[in-house]
């Protein structure tokens, strides 16, 4: 298939105005014939569900959770970027948009990452009249900090919740639309498949979680907003539940997977501790605002501390080495994200990594705490202090904190258009579920904002344009495909209950997780990724022939929940080393070793890898089908990324 | 070894666990046993061990609702030795960590108990009268686009914080939990406030909390004795203060409307 991106014509700041009057709308009085689907209720899908029904689209909304306001957004903590300029510091669209281009590292689409840099104002406006408590200055007037990757403040925030207060907003607007009954939410009630009538999306296969009922339910259009895959790799600052499932099964009914391997190593959070490690916790970003990162300068010092003969507190200043200050002089603690974990694995692989296994560096507070006093820091940082001293018992008031890179997020997703749409006509991907605005690296604080960008400002406009050429003629569940469908999720779930063997999910799991953090993860080479696909294949193998889990479907399993969605990981880790492997150059988070300036900064090969890679399902256990988005830029030169 | 103490010795542990195999069978206390639990292994990691064991008996593991682990989605609500989240102050189940217990310890593990939170299996509940309490009058009634910019209406910072406090409820249902009436009050001020405070939300400031204290009483919650075990066990410290807070905006408002709900 032509990979068609429908990227408007015209001067960049010009085309979403253009493409809004351009694209189709449904007449207010024939909205209500519309019903959507959306799953997942996160900041994309609880902005979309509720802007689709204050327009007047009948909606359902699914979400796992026991309550759509339980969604991963929850959990950001830094904040939310948007190119409002409050600080007149030379902020702009275009500034906001060339900083997402560049800390991308050149492998998003240029337009549309420019509409997130124009709509970013939009959705902070939107925010506040949702009464989302922002922090303030003393005057009343909105505050903001900086973040990784900016050389200006344009970040809002509401102190290290800000995820959880723009969550909170989206689900006001949800609740209030399903007591005006425009919304129907299915809580407890997992996606497991989507139907395609005539190569159209026409609805959904769902187990009801609490029941193990599996439902079929029918719309005019279907929009997944089911977040990243982080998980893949067991060990990730994700939220357990966090799962590639609904996305994937969007593949294999014929939405093109792209651009897998992009997957984003978060510079700060808690080290691993043990083996019975759930998860990974993440310290935000905008920490390294005011912490200085370092490790001894010496690898015998750094032997000593990780013997405890010696506090970090009491190295002296001459034996340590400030690494990212030393190495990028312009943006020091401040370097994205890919360029302080790939510094921070330097310094471990060449001995002078802290803690007790040698892999963390040091997070020190101590100037600041100096300059501006405790109660200061603790005002700005308060709850991300508690909460590393709970978890570690160790209070970073006084010992600097330990962090280590960790998987956070997931660059790569669902192949979109300009109009968020999938390969599949009818099923759109928002949020974190598509690869559209970040390209190979994220920049901090842009997250929520493409998430509400995606939910509040784009898809409202965009599925219209699909819905005035779809009839509006009541939809139902009576065709074939909803039985066949259904047929094939029933089959797949006795089958995970019938094996009885003796390995269980979570097993399988942190095999699978294994397997891509050593060789898919923040250093990759060509070798270690062929390694990688035959020992995924075997576990795959394994999985299907000796997973263990009790209980039956028709009721609360949730071993047979986990069951699944590893089951859909172990296929998703084989395309991402494929991918990995294919992509010869090293840029943002895809990191090959082959490909590294004399610095050890990635190398980029623009002329033969400036592309989205978007791969097509071929059949189970076939080699994927590459397909090419060219990317052409058109308003930013490509450069070497420089932090220095 | 993560932690500071590195003396701490791996626990074995004895766990009573409410097991009930639905919302309408009977359910009972089971005893198990859990060996060399690490000290720096959260709660859920040592339920999590548990339930592995369970699995390679053969037997069902223990359900409990759970996601982010890190304090924030609300999801995680085990009663705790007769205490919400256990005995940790300002802390959800999920970041309380082992190092709180004893080795030999005997633990005991329930749901939260209360009629308007029905028990879906195990430990897990449901909590959906939350939503429906929410979805009465918990929001501002602003539709997509058309707001006006963000910093067209300053708020006093003072305000701003204090509004900002009350919004950081995770609505796990702890406050209920801990409340000898089962009383939702704490959970219902936190978003009555939050409103009441900033601008935004004075145009429906009375209809609000009419509408939300009305479907709070529908949902089957007990009433407030003024006790403030909520505020004791809230994870995230939301005050007291928003109760009286409640109080009065919920006086203030039947007193001058007409709405007779």
């Amino acid at each position: 298939m032509l990979l068609d991106s429908k990227i408007p014509e015209g001067p960049l700041a010009e085309k979403w105005e253009k493409h809004k009057f351009n694209v189709k709308l449904v007449n207010p009085a024939n909205k209500r014939k519309y019903d959507v689907i959306v799953v997942g209720t996160g900041l994309a899908g609880g902005a979309a569900a509720a802007s689709l029904a204050e327009l007047g689209y009948n909606v359902k909304a699914f979400t796992y959770h026991d309550s759509p306001r339980r969604a991963h957004s929850i959990a950001a903590q830094g904040g939310i970027n948007a190119a409002k300029n409050y600080q007149n510091d030379g902020d702009s669209v275009f500034r906001l948009f060339y900083d997402t281009i560049k800390g991308g590292d050149y492998r998003a689409r240029e337009a549309n990452v420019y509409r997130l840099a124009q709509v970013s104002v939009n959705i902070i406006d939107q925010c506040v009249a949702q009464g989302v408590p922002f922090a303030r200055e003393y005057g009343g007037l909105l505050a903001n900090r900086s973040f990784g990757g900016a050389q200006v403040s344009r970040t809002f925030y509401a102190r290290g919740q800000t995820g959880q207060q723009l969550l909170l907003g989206a689900y006001s607007a949800l609740s209030r639309q399903i007591a005006y009954g425009k919304v129907k939410m299915y809580t407890r009630s997992e996606m497991l498949d989507v139907v395609v009538v005539d190569g159209q999306a026409r609805g959904i296969v769902t187990r009801n979680l609490i029941t193990g009922e599996i439902e079929t339910h029918a719309a005019h259009a279907v929009v997944l907003a089911t977040g990243g895959y982080g998980n893949v790799f067991y060990l990730s600052t994700n939220a357990k539940y966090c799962n590639v499932t609904a996305a994937w099964r969007a593949h294999k009914k014929g939405a093109y997977f792209a651009n897998p391997c992009f997957t984003q190593i978060h510079p700060t959070c808690i080290p691993v501790s043990g083996d019975y490690q759930s998860k990974l916790t993440l310290m935000s970003e905008s920490l390294r605002n005011d912490g200085r990162v370092w490790v001894p300068k010496t690898v015998e010092m750094a032997e000593r501390v990780r013997q405890n003969q010696i506090k970090p507190q009491d190295i002296p200043e001459d034996e340590r080495d400030y690494f990212l200050e030393r190495k990028y002089p312009a943006f020091g603690n401040l370097v994205p994200r890919d360029v302080a974990s790939r510094n921070a694995k330097q310094m471990c692989d060449e001995g002078r990594g802290v803690g007790s296994t040698g892999l963390a560096v040091y997070l020190d507070f101590s100037d600041v705490i100096k300059r501006t006093g405790a109660e200061a820091v603790s005002q700005k940082y308060g709850n991300l202090f508690a909460m590393y001293e709970k978890i570690t018992d160790e209070n970073p008031y006084e010992r600097p904190m330990r962090i280590y890179p960790a998987v956070h997020y997931t660059m790569g997703g669902l192949w979109v258009d300009y109009n968020l749409q999938t390969t599949v006509p009818g099923l759109y991907a928002t949020g974190e579920c598509n690869f559209s605005d970040h390209g190979a690296n994220r920049l901090g604080a842009s997250a929520l904002m493409q998430g509400l960008a995606d939910g509040y400002f784009v898809i409202p406009y965009t599925i219209g344009d699909y819905l005035a050429q779809t009839p509006p003629k009541p939809v139902d569940t009576s065709h074939p495909a909803f039985a066949e469908s259904k047929a094939f999720v029933q089959a797949r779930t006795e089958r995970l209950l019938s094996i009885k063997g003796t390995r269980t999910p979570t097993q399988f799991h942190k095999a699978l997780g294994h397997i891509m953090w050593e060789y898919c993860g923040m250093a990759r080479t060509a070798e270690g990724l062929k390694h990688a696909k035959a020992e995924i294949q075997k576990l795959r193998q394994e999985f299907w022939q000796d997973l263990k889990i009790t209980g039956t479907g028709e009721e609360l399993n949730q071993a047979l929940e986990n069951a699944g969605r590893v089951a859909d990981f172990l296929e998703l880790g084989e395309l991402m080393v494929d991918d990995a492997l294919h992509r010869n150059e090293s840029c943002g988070g895809h990191f090959r070793e082959e490909y590294q300036t004399p610095e050890g900064e990635a190398l980029r090969n623009d002329d033969e890898f400036a592309y989205v890679a978007a791969w097509e399902y071929q059949g189970d256990n076939q080699p994927e089908k590459l397909n090419k988005e060219e990317l052409t830029f058109e308003n930013v030169k490509l450069t070497q990324r420089s932090y220095k | 070894m993560a932690g500071s103490n590195p003396n701490a010795k791996p626990m074995n542990l004895t766990l009573n666990v409410w097991r009930q195999p639905n919302r309408t069978a009977p359910g009972k206390i089971v005893e198990y046993h859990v060996k060399d639990i690490s000290p720096d292994m959260s709660f859920l990691e040592m339920l999590d061990v548990l339930n592995e064991d369970l699995l390679h008996a053969g037997q069902d593991p223990v359900a409990f609702d759970h996601d982010c682990r890190e304090g924030i989605c609300g999801s995680c609500d085990l009663f705790i030795n007769g205490r919400s989240h256990g005995p940790e102050k300002g802390t959800t189940t999920c970041q309380l960590h082992m190092r709180k217990f004893s080795d030999g310890d005997t633990i005991t593990i329930e749901p939260w108990r209360a009629s308007a939170f029905p028990v879906n299996k195990d430990l897990s509940v449901d909590r959906s009268a939350f939503d429906r309490i929410i979805q009465a009058g918990g929001y501002v009634s602003v539709n997509t686009g058309g707001a006006p910019d963000g910093n067209e209406i300053p708020i006093p910072k003072e305000i701003s914080d204090r509004a900002f406090e009350a919004a950081t409820c995770i609505s796990c249902g702890a406050c209920v939990a801990a409340c000898k009436n089962a009383s939702a009050m704490l959970f219902v001020s936190a978003k009555v406030s939050q409103l009441a405070l900033l601008p935004q939300g004075q145009p429906e400031r009375k209809t609000r909390v009419e509408n939300m204290v009305a479907q709070m009483d529908k949902e089957g919650f007990g009433a407030c004795s003024n006790i403030g075990s909520c505020a004791a066990e809230c994870p995230v410290g939301i005050s007291l203060e928003n109760i009286a807070i409640l109080n009065r905006e919920f006086l203030a408002a039947k007193a001058t409307s007409n709405n007779l709900a």
